[in-house]
């Protein structure tokens, strides 16, 4: 088990042929991934290098391969548009990778999601969803699905991991996500999903989507969340762990060294009334029982402790 | 993004939310004319403020308030080329260029009106209150009720039913009710067909009743915008309102490039991957007791042009002692970092301590060319992990300030 994605899913990629698309379904394919094919609009019928097929539309595409998966890397003024497409083709689970969407174009894109009950979308600005495969050999893994740019190798199955635990990862930030990966497989510790929700202010799955559903899943012994600065997400997932959570939940939330921004007017401090400095989130998830570390280079170490491994 | 309050005045005048009459100049001469224009045409008092920006301009003495058109004179002689220091500026303080000279309008009443993107309800909010004026965020933190707050719909945006209710709430009467709910419509409407993130006057204001507006005027006095910079590239017409006179010149060089970077008070460089992991790594530097000197998230796509460009900027502030490159790569490939500073060490010069930290896509191969360089760049040192990194990098910063 796992969440979102598995290796069974069917993925296709928007934008295939740009650079960024190209190198990554790649690099996914190399994962294991089963990338079935892409769209580019004007290059429909071809092959990309991989020989996957290239269709006009998504909904060609997804005809053709039956694909429920997205992993999407149109460049940033049509990515609301390629997010809307994938939704309206049937695909269930769409990766925005793309980084600089404008925002009133995610806060239409973010009502047309909601009114299509069944799709996930993750993102934008975010790394994508990768479940962990088993590796077979250097370099090999077998069932296991990466939708996005994370590089695959730093990654651990549960099976594979020598303390048979694993851990589920949801995070804002797309490197501190391989941080907190890498100190965890370096420590034997596996992961059942791993999940970057993105940096923008209009997104997809939020924090507490995502911690629900490692709280379902069998194979999730224990969550890292990784927040930051602005916004009250973190706090509010502190909430609901508090009062839903049963498995050990260990945080870092960065930018307690952060300058206070040369703030424009008021508007920002006063719609929510909440402090949203990191010390802030800090304090607030401290005060829901979440573990939350003082170093990045420390989320391993705590999810050993939280696991009882040490 | 930000712009003056005389270009966030023409923002609003364009899009016919009512304003003061006045106007920008850059000389005292173009002063006295402004003012002697507004006198002429009816005004009793004139106010004179510095366009910079920053705030707490009244507080530093650089709003004020005349009656005759040799105190704005006056005014326009002291504040022109002067320096304004404010809580907001820093000790060093701003340069003013640009004054804007307007009506000041007889007060009734203050209010508060906002449209901002809320990452709460997932959609644009308008924000309102009747106690407008200096101490809103007071208002918000002690009398939340005084707060009115309304998510507009996602697609269709304000309605005029809304606006009104918002009027008739902020206790507008008569015929105010009307030009006020107008001037919230147009409000709205302007922040989205602009892509601002925010855009919030305060304060709004009526007037006292004259025998032609018995139920007085409602017009914005000052208003700031801010703007989404992911949709500058179909906003032209926002983009040129931007001062370069105001720009930290290192700052805007990093934009040029596809940069973040901020600078900071330390005099450790970092040139991290991700925003998140650039704010993580400072985080550490600071627990490990070194002082960061710079934030630059060199996002996931740069050039090795761009970021040798980096490592120029980062060496280019000289109070920058030791440089920490912490990179975990996804997008970016580690071996594009390694042949950056392999050319950085050969185009710019590492004058003191380089850490590198790399992990991630192609970090092989990267290991591969710095093994390789080694002996041509003396001051490098790979680090295993990031506390590593940040261990020998505040170490290495140590050592160089007891020696």
């Amino acid at each position: 088990m796992s969440i979102l994605v598995d290796g069974n899913t069917r993925v296709i990629c928007q934008g295939i042929t740009g650079a960024a698309g190209a190198f990554h379904t790649k690099g996914c394919l190399d994962y294991g991934t089963r990338m079935v094919g892409g769209t580019t609009p004007g290059k429909g019928g071809q092959k990309d290098a991989n020989g996957l097929p290239i269709f006009e539309t998504v909904t060609q595409a997804v005809e053709a391969t039956g694909a429920t998966a997205s992993m999407i890397f149109v460049p940033p003024p049509y990515a609301g548009d390629a997010i809307c497409e994938a939704a309206d083709a049937g695909i269930r689970t769409i990766c925005a990778i793309t980084e600089g969407i404008p925002v009133q174009d995610m806060v239409r894109v973010r009502a047309h999601i909601e009114a299509n009950p069944g799709v996930t979308l993750i993102g934008p600005n975010c790394p994508g969803v990768i479940t962990p495969g088993r590796k077979v050999a250097e370099g090999k893994w077998e069932g296991g699905c990466k939708i996005g740019i994370m590089p695959g190798y730093i990654h651990m199955h549960k099976a594979d991991a020598p303390t048979r635990k694993a851990v589920g990862i949801v995070s804002r930030s797309g490197t501190l996500t391989y941080e907190a990966v890498w100190q965890c497989s370096q420590r034997g510790i596996g992961q059942s999903s791993c999940v970057g929700i993105g940096g923008d202010p209009i997104k997809g799955v939020d924090f507490i989507d995502v911690i629900e559903m490692f709280n379902a899943d069998p194979e999730t012994d224990a969550v890292i969340m990784i927040g930051e600065i602005g916004g009250s997400a973190e706090t509010e997932a502190g909430r609901w762990i508090r009062d839903n959570m049963n498995k050990p939940v260990v945080a870092f939330i960065a930018g307690r060294t952060a300058p206070k921004g040369r703030r424009m007017g008021h508007a920002g401090a006063i719609v929510g009334g909440a402090d949203d400095t990191a010390q802030a989130k800090i304090d607030a998830l401290r005060a829901c029982g979440v573990q939350v570390a003082e170093s990045p280079a420390d989320l391993g170490d705590m999810a050993c402790k939280a696991l009882k491994l040490a | 993004m930000k712009i003056h309050e005389y270009q966030a005045r023409q923002l609003l005048l364009d899009a016919g939310v009512p304003v003061p009459r006045g106007e920008m100049v850059e000389s005292v001469a173009a002063a006295q004319s402004a003012a002697r224009a507004l006198f002429a045409s009816g005004s009793r008092q004139v106010v004179v403020k510095a366009q910079v920006h920053a705030g707490g301009r009244g507080k530093a003495g650089f709003v004020k308030l005349v009656r005759t058109v040799d105190e704005a004179v006056d005014a326009a002689t002291f504040m022109l080329g002067n320096r304004m220091v404010s809580v907001q500026t820093g000790p060093e303080g701003i340069e003013v260029h640009k004054l804007l000279i307007a009506d000041a309008v007889e007060i009734a009443h203050e209010y508060y009106v906002a449209v901002l993107v809320d990452r709460g309800s997932r959609t644009n909010m308008l924000i309102a209150s009747a106690e407008g004026g200096m101490d809103i965020e007071h208002v918000a933190a002690t009398r939340p009720e005084a707060i009115i707050r309304m998510p507009l719909d996602p697609v269709r945006g304000i309605a005029p039913y809304q606006a009104r209710e918002v009027a008739i709430r902020l206790g507008f009467r008569g015929k105010a009710v009307a030009q006020a709910s107008d001037l919230i419509s147009r409000l709205c409407t302007l922040h989205r067909s602009l892509d601002a993130s925010m855009v919030e006057i305060n304060p709004l204001v009526l007037t006292p009743p004259t025998s032609s507006d018995p139920d007085g005027k409602v017009m914005a006095i000052d208003a700031k915008f801010a703007f989404d910079e992911n949709a500058l590239w179909r906003h032209a017409e926002v983009e040129q309102l931007a001062d370069p006179q105001e720009a930290d010149p290192a700052e805007s060089r990093a934009h040029e490039f596809g940069l973040s970077y901020i600078r900071l008070d330390g005099n450790i460089g970092c040139l991290v991957n991700g925003a998140g992991l650039a704010m993580g790594t400072m985080d550490i530097i600071k627990l490990h007791g070194g002082d960061p000197a710079n934030f630059l998230d060199v996002g996931g796509s740069a050039s090795e042009q761009a970021v040798t460009e980096a490592f120029r900027i980062i060496l280019s502030d000289e109070r920058v002692e030791g440089v920490l490159v912490n990179i975990f790569g996804g997008i970016m490939q580690c071996d594009r970092i390694a042949r950056a500073i392999v050319g950085a060490a050969r185009t710019v010069g590492f004058r003191v301590p380089l850490v590198v930290r790399l992990e991630g896509t192609n970090v092989a191969e990267a290991r591969t060319i710095l093994e390789a360089a080694k002996s041509d760049i003396p001051v490098m040192q790979t680090a295993s992990d990031l506390s590593d990194a940040a261990r020998k990098i505040v170490a290495a910063v140590g050592a160089g300030a007891a020696a």
